[in-house]
């Protein structure tokens, strides 16, 4: 057992867990962050994807012991990071405007990639939009929707960024890519 | 089409309005209930050891390790668990169809690779797949079946030696048999011997695929009340417990099933699986909860698979086009044993192979036969697929013999609208359509002409990259079904479905509902219908579904059928529940009941503005202090609806292909398709159901195969084997509709969630074939993947002129020697 400290939509979390249990094991076995789910064994579906650090990754493929020290934000906890409601993240309000969705699972992992998606990109094409979104299988929607609802939330979150005021920029999205550079 | 957000005015009609989905708040936002969610206190875990082998006998098994490890309840053989009852086919197709014993854990052999041979239940998963290992089996090989024809060849392996054949069934359907259209041999006898009329014969190959769902499949059985409860990632609760009740000797009012949120199903979740027998069979044997969870690699291997058949196709028609016959000769793989619909799967496309054409004689012959592979199954379809590729195939085979345009050999034999109703020569009665509309309109967003036009330019100038266009003009039926009809098939089971509707006393409506989804949008949509019924708020409806407790009655969500057979039941209690208000406004108004009209929620004196709305009758009624003589005081209804006859949605779709001679890459540029689906409730929904059903009609044309080695391994076993397409996979769909309302149910309504995946997929292999035909390739075998269509291209520049002389050399089944077949339409078993 090795003993990590993972701070998980804004909680800090102080775990013993043995070496081999993945992060994903970790969120939903041991501190029921049941929102992120597992899709597959060979990290290609991309259902399990948080961001760490402010970066999207698939929890599947991250061991828990290798977050020790990292700040953790998963589905669950997407709009609280930028201050909204529940569901209010432009992003969660896109899918559901765009019917982004059908059976949902592959939603959160959906919407955490493309989040950080539009902080690498803020203004994609249709065609980085399903390139950036490779990773992350959908089984249901045929993928036009979901890069409808990309393309919709790179809108409202660039035209939020424009309008708002340096001070406050930070607060309705991610982090820069200037800071994901210093936190790696 | 706009999404209308959810401020629209309450009281304007809902069907036809895109409204937001009430079932994604708590998706976004993961508040969600998947069953691997669920943790009971004192739950244990299990994992299953699975055969690494195709087909052995189970020499010995050794538990003793494993139960000895840490933290471990229990382990099991198959041997171990006598209560286990066999899985239950509930579709004998034949009365003499051949039916193995399937136990959930195998006893004494095994028959396909992945199938369940111990299991072991522990503190936590970690602890069960370990102890997993410890478990010691030795396998005493049996030679392995895997192709169908080597299977029903003399002196084959018997895969059931109790069976003592490895052929499942035989089932035939002959128009002149059946009195609905005419001899089907006698016509191609007829058109060999004339030589103004031609024969085609071709065999086509459906490959085996991968449902692929994105949950795994999960169970949780709870046996610490007297009462049991399942929870389980599953289509079909009602049907589940049912099962449960008649196979494992549950007193079937002792067996609760909950479905809570499923991750998607296609038809891969309508099954009574191993896994859910078997956490039920250690949940009650140790007294507590337990739950099983499967990985995506047991999910690809074990989860049952769809389609894998051999298709030979022979049709007959003059020379100016029209088809005089349609002989339809099937090979289907069952796969090792039978689930819970596998024998009728083949069936269900028995009466779609002629679709929309008007073919005076017609026979479909299918041959089931058992393989050491994993089960098939209902997958998207289910039988209809494979009639829609098998037929639109063979149109565009056609037009290349006859040298005719494609689209313009469809429009020869095609039913005319001024033909509905039109009786088939399968003897279904086709309600209503328009195959020229839907065609027009998606010829000229499709820019057809000029397609055309490049895709000559293209050819002239020889270009590297070719250009096809694919056709598929296809219908279906849809609407599982009527109960009558399921009967003449031998189905077990009714196509009824119900609904119950309450009306609560502070004016807001729950609805019950026994088709249970599974991301359809059933909450939305038939919120809709209950809203536009009563009167009452979109906002102001509950939907009850997916528990045996709550929603008692029910046959589930499959075959296209929720909104054709689940959404009229929900109409029909709606007419109960406005029929016993009228009684209530009547008497409260002191007006005459045929006086009233309801209109907008109200009952309301015809020429007066005198009115009382349905809520309030609602509250009168609970509170029951002054009602008419003699009544219930309740306006509370439950309706259950069979249909009459099937919907039949139909569409036309347009494939433009992007070949690349050099390398063999496909590109979709452009997919258009024009679907009547009758009335749309929500366009929003029923574009996202085309929009995902194209995608896996795509996908089997381009993408995914489930290939076994010729050990009987499964070879593309995991995500980065079996191609699911992602995002940069699949092009933008272009989507119209037209709308023929069915005139065979209230609503017009004809479902949707299988036109897309039916469809597409003959489109888009037309497409790949019209692109490089003119280059000697007449056929590529699904998946056409760049490997194939290179390697085609490539034999194809090698020997164009004998290909092009081959004499047909199909082979069905033992002793049918072909004679039909003016080219050839063979086709190898390519492999990538």
């Amino acid at each position: 057992m090795t003993t990590i400290s993972v701070k998980v939509d804004g909680i800090t979390y102080r775990d013993d867990v043995e070496p081999r249990t993945l992060l994903v094991q970790h969120l939903r076995e041991k501190l029921g962050k049941v929102g992120t789910v597992i899709g597959c064994d060979t990290s290609n579906c991309g259902a399990c994807t948080v961001h760490m650090d402010g970066i999207s990754v698939k929890s599947c493929s991250i061991l828990a012991v290798q977050a020790d020290g990292s700040e953790v934000t998963t589905i669950e906890g997407l709009a609280d990071s930028v201050g909204v409601a529940a569901g209010e993240h432009p992003m969660q309000r896109a899918f559901h405007e765009n019917h982004g969705l059908q059976c949902g699972f592959c939603t959160p992992g959906m919407i955490m990639r493309a989040t950080c998606l539009l902080q690498e990109n803020p203004s994609p094409t249709e065609h980085e939009i399903r390139h950036g979104l490779e990773g992350n299988l959908c089984r249901c929607t045929g993928y036009q929707n979901i890069v409808k609802a990309v393309q919709q939330a790179a809108g409202e979150m660039s035209s939020a960024e424009a309008t708002s005021t340096p001070a406050t920029a930070s607060a309705g999205v991610a982090p820069s890519a200037s800071d994901l550079e210093g936190q790696r | 089409m706009t999404a209308v957000a959810d401020t629209a005015t309450t009281t304007d009609p809902q069907i036809g309005q895109a409204r937001l989905r009430k079932e994604d708040q708590h998706l976004i936002t993961g508040r969600s209930r998947w069953t691997d969610n669920f943790v009971l206190p004192g739950m244990v875990h299990l994992a299953v050891l699975r055969s690494p082998v195709a087909h052995a006998t189970l020499d010995s098994i050794n538990v003793a390790a494993a139960k000895d490890a840490p933290g471990v309840f229990g382990a099991w053989t198959g041997a171990d668990l006598t209560e286990q009852g066999g899985l239950p086919c509930a579709w004998p197709i034949t009365p003499d169809m051949k039916s193995p014993l399937h136990n959930p854990v195998a006893v004494g052999t095994v028959k396909h690779a992945g199938e369940i041979v111990a299991v072991v239940a522990a503190r936590t998963k970690a602890e069960a797949v370990d102890a997993v290992e410890l478990i010691e089996v030795e396998y005493g090989p049996l030679p392995v079946v895997l192709d169908m024809k080597e299977a029903l060849a003399d002196g084959a392996t018997i895969i059931h030696p109790d069976l003592g054949t490895n052929q499942n069934a035989f089932w035939r359907f002959d128009s002149n048999e059946a009195g609905t259209g005419g001899d089907v041999t006698a016509a191609i006898e007829a058109a060999r011997n004339d030589p103004d009329q031609i024969v085609v014969t071709r065999e086509l190959r459906q490959q085996r695929l991968i449902p692929a769902f994105m949950e795994p499949r999960s169970t949780v059985v709870d046996p610490t009340s007297d009462q049991i409860t399942m929870w389980t990632s599953t289509q079909v609760p009602h049907i589940l417990r049912l099962m449960i009740a008649l196979t494992q000797g549950i007193p079937e009012h002792k067996v609760r099933v909950i479905a809570p949120d499923v991750g998607g199903g296609f038809g891969g979740k309508l099954q009574v699986t191993p896994e859910e027998i078997v956490t039920l069979m250690v949940a009650r044997r140790l007294g507590k909860p337990a739950k099983y969870t499967e990985t995506r690699s047991e999910s690809l291997l074990a989860a049952h698979h769809g389609r894998d058949q051999i298709q030979r196709l022979t049709m007959s028609a003059r020379r100016d086009g029209t088809i005089t016959g349609f002989d339809v000769d099937l090979l289907a793989d069952m796969g090792a044993y039978l689930g819970l619909v596998t024998p009728g799967v083949p069936i269900l496309g028995a009466f779609m192979y002629n679709s929309i054409y008007k073919i005076p004689a017609y026979r479909f012959s299918c041959t089931n036969v058992f393989t050491n592979k994993t089960i098939t199954d209902a997958y998207r379809g289910a039988g209809r697929p494979e009639a829609t590729f098998g037929i639109e195939r063979m149109m565009d085979e056609l037009a290349v013999e006859l040298g005719m345009e494609p689209m313009d050999l469809r429009k020869k034999n095609w039913i005319t609208h001024e033909e509905f109703p039109f009786t088939t020569v399968c003897g279904l009665v086709y309600d209503s359509g328009n195959y020229e509309a839907a065609t027009e309109q998606a010829v000229q967003m499709f820019d057809y002409d000029g397609l055309r036009a490049e895709q000559k330019q293209r050819r002239d100038s020889g270009d590297p990259v070719q250009l096809g266009i694919g056709i598929s003009t296809f219908t279906e039926m849809c609407g599982l079904a009527p109960s009558r009809v399921l009967g003449s098939l031998s189905y077990g089971a009714g196509g009824w479905e119900t609904a119950s509707i309450r009306m609560l006393p502070s004016g807001k409506v729950e609805v019950v509902t026994g088709a249970t989804p599974h991301g359809q949008g059933h909450e939305t949509a038939f919120s809709q219908i209950v809203a536009d019924q009563l009167g009452i708020p979109f906002e102001d409806i509950e939907l009850i579904h997916g528990d045996t407790q709550s929603s008692p009655k029910g046959l589930d969500t499959y075959g296209s059928r929720s909104l054709v057979v689940g959404g009229i039941a929900i109409v029909k209690a709606a007419d109960k529940v406005k029929a016993k208000a009228r009684v209530v406004a009547a008497h409260l108004l002191e007006a005459a009941e045929d006086d009233l009209e309801f209109v907008g929620g109200k009952f309301t004196v015809r020429g007066t503005e005198t009115s009382v709305g349905i809520t309030d009758i609602a509250l009168t009624v609970f509170l029951a202090h002054n009602l008419p003589d003699g009544i219930e005081p309740s306006l509370d209804s439950d309706a259950t609806f069979d249909p009459e006859n099937f919907s039949f949605p139909h569409g036309t779709h347009l494939c433009a292909m992007e070949v690349d001679t050099e390398t063999g890459f496909c590109k979709i540029r452009k997919y258009v398709c024009v679907d009547d689906i009758g009335t749309i409730v929500n366009p929003m929904i029923a574009e996202g159901q085309v929009h995902g059903g194209l995608a896996q009609g795509i996908a089997q044309a381009m993408f995914e195969e489930a290939v076994y080695s010729e050990d009987g391994q499964l070879t593309s076993g995991t995500l980065a084997d079996y191609l699911v397409p992602s995002a940069a996979d699949l092009p933008h769909f272009d989507t119209g509709h037209t709308v023929t309302p069915a005139t065979s149910n209230p609503l017009g309504v004809k479902g949707v969630g299988e036109a897309g995946t039916i469809a597409s997929t003959p489109a888009v292999v037309n497409a790949v074939l019209d692109a490089i035909r003119h280059l000697g390739v007449c056929d590529v075998p699904m998946p056409c993947t760049p490997v194939r269509v290179w390697s085609a291209l490539q034999d194809a520049s090698s020997a164009r002129v004998a290909a092009a002389e081959q004499v047909s050399a199909g082979h069905m089944l033992p002793g049918d020697v072909p004679t039909d077949g003016t080219t050839s339409g063979t086709i190898s078993g390519a492999s990538s």
